[in-house]
C-alpha cells in the first residue's frame, strides 16, 4: 500500500475532516483514506442537512461532501455552509462529475471536485492543494508534516 | 437501445470495476432481454430522469458480493452483513454516475437518484419502448450483471407530437 506523507495543520495537528456520503461504504472508503493521510474524522453525515448541523458543532478543517443524498443534495447543503461559513474548505466527492455538476458546486463555494472511484493519491494531491496556500483563510491549516514554508 | 446509449455503460463498468477490484475485466455477454427482471443475487436499482429516462440495475450472485465487499473493505466480509448491499450500491452509484457523466458529455441532461437494494425476485420488465440490455462482465470476483432499461423522453415526446390527435 503506498504511503503519504501526513497532511497536518499548521499547529502540526491531524487535519479535521466532515465526512458527507448517504453511503455507510463510501464513508467507510473515505475515512480509510483520510487515516492514511495522517487526519482525524471529527464527524460523518448521511445528507446534506446533517452535514450542516454537523459542520456548526465541530467546524471541521475539510468536508468531503457527496453530491446525490436523500433530504438534502451536497450542491444545496455547501451553499448553506459556506453562507455562514465564508472559508469553509469543501470537497465535492461524487461519481457523477460533469462539467455543470461541477460548475454548480464551485459556483457555490466548494474548493474542488474528485469523482468517484476516488484514488487515494488523487485525493490526496487535491487535499494538499485545497489545503495549502489560502491567503483569505483565518488559521489556515497548512503545513505537511516535514515541511518548511516560507 | 442504440449503441450511442449503452456504450457509455460499457465504458464506465470497465473502468470502475477495474479500478476498484484492481483487476482486468471483460464484457462476456450482451444480450437485449424482454422478460420480466429476474434478480441473480443482491441487485442495487438506480432511477435515472431526464432527457432519458429509465432504471439500471447492476447484480451480482450472493457469492460475488460477498467476494466484492470483502476485496473493498480489505478484509473478510461474512455473508448477510449490510455491508454487502451496502458495497452493491455504491459500486451501482460510481458505475451508473460515470456512466451519465459520459453520456453528459454527448449533450444529455439527467437526474440521477440515490441507488436502492431490490429485493423483488422479478418486475421491471423490459418493453417496447423501454428496452433492457443485459450486461454480463466478468471481473476477478466473479461475474457483475448490469440491466439497463431506458428510452428518450424527449424522442417520445417529439414523436407523440408528431402524431395527428383523435378526437
Amino acid at each position: 500500500m503506498k504511503q503519504f506523507a501526513a497532511l497536518l495543520r499548521k499547529d502540526n495537528q491531524p487535519v479535521r475532516y466532515l465526512v458527507v456520503d448517504d453511503s455507510v461504504f463510501a464513508r467507510k472508503n473515505l475515512i480509510k483514506m483520510i487515516e492514511m493521510f495522517g487526519g482525524e474524522v471529527a464527524g460523518e453525515a448521511g445528507d446534506g442537512l446533517t452535514a450542516i448541523a454537523e459542520f456548526n458543532r465541530i467546524s471541521p478543517d475539510i468536508v468531503l461532501m457527496d453530491i446525490t443524498m436523500p433530504q438534502m443534495e451536497g450542491i444545496e447543503a455547501v451553499e448553506r455552509i459556506v453562507r455562514q461559513h465564508a472559508n469553509a474548505r469543501i470537497v465535492m466527492v461524487s461519481s457523477v462529475g460533469y462539467q455543470e455538476n461541477i460548475l454548480a458546486a464551485l459556483q457555490k463555494g466548494a474548493k474542488h471536485f474528485v469523482q468517484k472511484p476516488v484514488k487515494p493519491e488523487v485525493l490526496y494531491e487535491i487535499l494538499r492543494y485545497v489545503l495549502s496556500d489560502d491567503p483569505n483563510a483565518v488559521g489556515a491549516p497548512v503545513a505537511l508534516a516535514g515541511e518548511h514554508r516560507s | 437501445m442504440r449503441m450511442e446509449l449503452i456504450q457509455p455503460f460499457i465504458n464506465a463498468a470497465d473502468a470502475v470495476f477495474a479500478e476498484s477490484l484492481q483487476g482486468p475485466t471483460k464484457i462476456v455477454d450482451l444480450e437485449m432481454d424482454e422478460d420480466a427482471y429476474r434478480r441473480k443475487g443482491v441487485a442495487a436499482l438506480i432511477a435515472i430522469k431526464g432527457d432519458i429516462e429509465g432504471r439500471v440495475i447492476l447484480d451480482l450472485s450472493p457469492e460475488v458480493a460477498i467476494k466484492v465487499a470483502s476485496q473493498l473493505a480489505g478484509t473478510e466480509i461474512e455473508a448477510g452483513e449490510q455491508v454487502v448491499k451496502e458495497t452493491v450500491c455504491e459500486m451501482a452509484n460510481m458505475v451508473i454516475g460515470n456512466s451519465v457523466t459520459l453520456l453528459n458529455d454527448q449533450g444529455f441532461h439527467f437526474k440521477v437518484f440515490p441507488p436502492e437494494v431490490h429485493m423483488d425476485e422479478t418486475g421491471l420488465a423490459g418493453s417496447a419502448d423501454t428496452e433492457a440490455l443485459v450486461i454480463c462482465i466478468e471481473t476477478p470476483c466473479g461475474n457483475i450483471y448490469l440491466n439497463i432499461a431506458m428510452h428518450y423522453l424527449h424522442r417520445r415526446r417529439q414523436e407523440r407530437n408528431a402524431i395527428p390527435a383523435l378526437d
